[in-house]
């Protein structure tokens, strides 16, 4: 079985955001790329799938420009096998990066596709829905406990106030929570394989835009407060001012 | 021109919840703006609150019932709310981004060939429809507007207020689905210990490393408790597994806008102010009083929070 893992490149969650000169993008000078953290889920799961079966094939599928590259080194070290980048230099919006990745889907016939519950970037949380939705597959988001018996998944979604425990079947989409799995860390003959694995690269499909961004702008800065004090003989004040001034309790 | 704006309503376990209020508080308003009808739908089986919506802004409900619906089955939902807006010419759809409506929208934009906006906090309807949303985290903002005809927004949970408006007649019909696709289908709801989830609680005590240790917890549980709270986490310490990720507040946890946000021994790292920024009201607890969490954070107590956290906890049983 051909096992897909869509894994997107994102800035590093410890990345202090500034805006672009255009003020419709952020500026990427001094930004360190790093795998999505939540596609690090997808990619372990689809490891620990191919190995819970003893054959297969897991495939990194990426869509973005050259960039992208050295992060799917990183997800090839931890032991995918190959990878497909759709090269695109330009951001797309959520149904535009959905429907590449169905297009890719489809043609490299995956079944089972994993990938992060959301990019940490736009942080839409949709694009699993989407690619499911436009190959008619099935699809469980924040999966946080995944299990495939022939082809039946019975797999844990976190929602409010706890799980749902979803029954479906392949072929299916999976995005991954943390907490879903221990994600490994590469090997030193892991990412010396990864270097002699091969990034297959093709043109992303072409899709029209249905948003436009208008503007990209920094939140209001927020106005540090006071300092009531440095015990707890600061209490009351604090108390009477979440009462009185704030309203709160 | 907009013609018609759908509410799609979220139940659980029979109930309307009150992020349902939320959406068709806003519904009403952008459909007076903007001159257009507006209507409500929900999917499920017995619902007992559903004059409320007229209570809410929006008077015409459609329940899509049938028996097998009362939980979630992203197929089967996606298949009746996609059937109900192609008939009832709704070009707008409103949604919670709730786990539901997060799962559900982007499905329905697909069956609608409509374009998507999620976790949108602001609305502008005066000329075109456009929508502010957080990124990064929430370490910066969007304004975007959709190209397609019709348009799917999602709306975060605790930003638009559900306002009681005059109470209207409720007319309300209900559509009996048959044979419903359950390709996909909830099978149980397992309930987490905890009372709240941080994701819907008004206010949130959080701790984080400067509690030292998980058997310390409770006392921001205690705290917690004594001012109706979810207790939430920082990234440290659910790395550290003293804490469930569910509880996680932060950049790779939940985004959160609380009315009061309590951070105990946290000292605010980016990710973390990211998630949680937009509370109207922080508190910080923080022995180092050069935390960055005190340049967010409206009162500040930099003292030990071993000493001060039960003396709070006292005092707070107290007015309240």
């Amino acid at each position: 079985m051909k096992i897909a893992v869509c894994v997107s490149n994102v800035p590093d969650t410890a990345t202090r955001i500034k805006i672009g000169s255009d003020g419709k993008s952020i500026d990427p000078a001094g930004v360190t790329f790093i795998i999505n953290p939540y596609d690090e889920y997808a990619i372990e799961e689809a490891l620990k799938t191919k190995e819970k079966f003893g054959a297969g094939e897991v495939v990194i599928l990426t869509l973005g420009g050259d960039g992208s590259k050295e992060t799917i080194r990183k997800a090839l070290a931890m032991g995918a096998d190959s990878a497909v980048l759709l090269k695109d230099d330009n951001p797309r919006d959520s149904i535009g990066i959905a429907k590449a990745l169905a297009d890719e889907i489809k043609t490299m016939g995956a079944e089972l596709v994993f990938m992060g519950k959301q990019s940490v970037d736009y942080d839409n949380s949709i694009v699993g829905q989407l690619t499911s939705e436009l190959l008619g597959y099935n699809c469980v988001t924040v999966a946080v406990t995944f299990e495939l018996n022939d082809r039946q998944i019975i797999a844990e979604r976190e929602i409010e106030g706890g799980r749902e425990v979803v029954q479906t079947s392949l072929p299916a989409i999976i995005t991954c929570q943390k907490g879903l799995n221990e994600p490994r860390y590469a090997s030193l003959k892991g990412i010396m394989a990864a270097k002699k694995k091969t990034i297959e690269e093709k043109p992303a499909k072409e899709v029209a835009a249905s948003t436009e961004i208008l503007k990209m702008y920094l939140p209001p800065p927020k106005q540090a407060g006071r300092i009531l004090g440095t015990d707890s003989s600061a209490v009351p004040e604090l108390v009477r001012l979440l009462k009185e001034e704030a309203k709160v309790i | 021109m907009v013609k018609k704006i759908l509410a799609v309503l979220e139940q659980r376990e029979g109930t309307l919840k009150k992020s349902a209020f939320e959406v068709t508080s806003l519904t009403a308003k952008l459909a007076s703006e903007i001159g257009c009808e507006a209507e409500a739908v929900v999917v499920g089986s017995e619902i007992n609150n559903l004059n409320e919506t007229a209570k809410h802004g929006v008077s015409k409900l459609t329940h899509l019932k049938n028996d097998q619906l009362q939980n979630y089955s992203s197929s089967a939902y996606t298949e009746a709310i996609s059937n109900y807006a192609n008939q009832s010419g709704a070009d707008v759809l409103i949604l919670s981004n709730t786990a539901l409506g997060k799962d559900l929208a982007p499905r329905i934009a697909v069956k609608l060939d409509a374009g998507c906006l999620m976790d949108c906090i602001k609305l502008d309807a005066s000329n075109e429809l456009i929508a502010t949303r957080p990124i990064y985290a929430g370490k910066a903002l969007m304004d975007v507007k959709l190209s397609t005809d019709k348009k799917i927004i999602s709306i975060r949970p605790n930003v638009f207020k559900a306002e009681s408006s005059n109470s209207r007649e409720p007319e309300i019909s209900v559509k009996e689905i048959s044979s419903p696709n359950l390709s996909s289908k909830v099978t149980e709801f397992k309930k987490a210990e905890g009372k709240l989830d941080v994701a819907e609680a008004d206010i949130i005590v959080s701790g984080g490393r400067g509690i030292k240790g998980p058997e310390n917890f409770h006392l921001i549980e205690e705290l917690a408790d004594a001012l109706g709270a979810a207790v939430g986490a920082s990234r440290a310490v659910v790395d550290a597994g003293w804490r469930p990720h569910r509880e996680q507040v932060g950049q790779t946890g939940k985004t959160v806008s609380p009315t009061l946000y309590v951070a105990c021994g946290i000292s605010g790292a980016i990710q973390h102010l990211a998630g949680m920024s937009s509370s109207k009201y922080i508190v910080a607890i923080n022995k180092d009083k050069d935390a960055p969490i005190f340049n967010i954070a409206d009162y500040g107590l930099a003292g030990d929070l071993f000493e001060v956290l039960p003396v709070l906890t006292e005092e707070i049983k107290k007015v309240k």
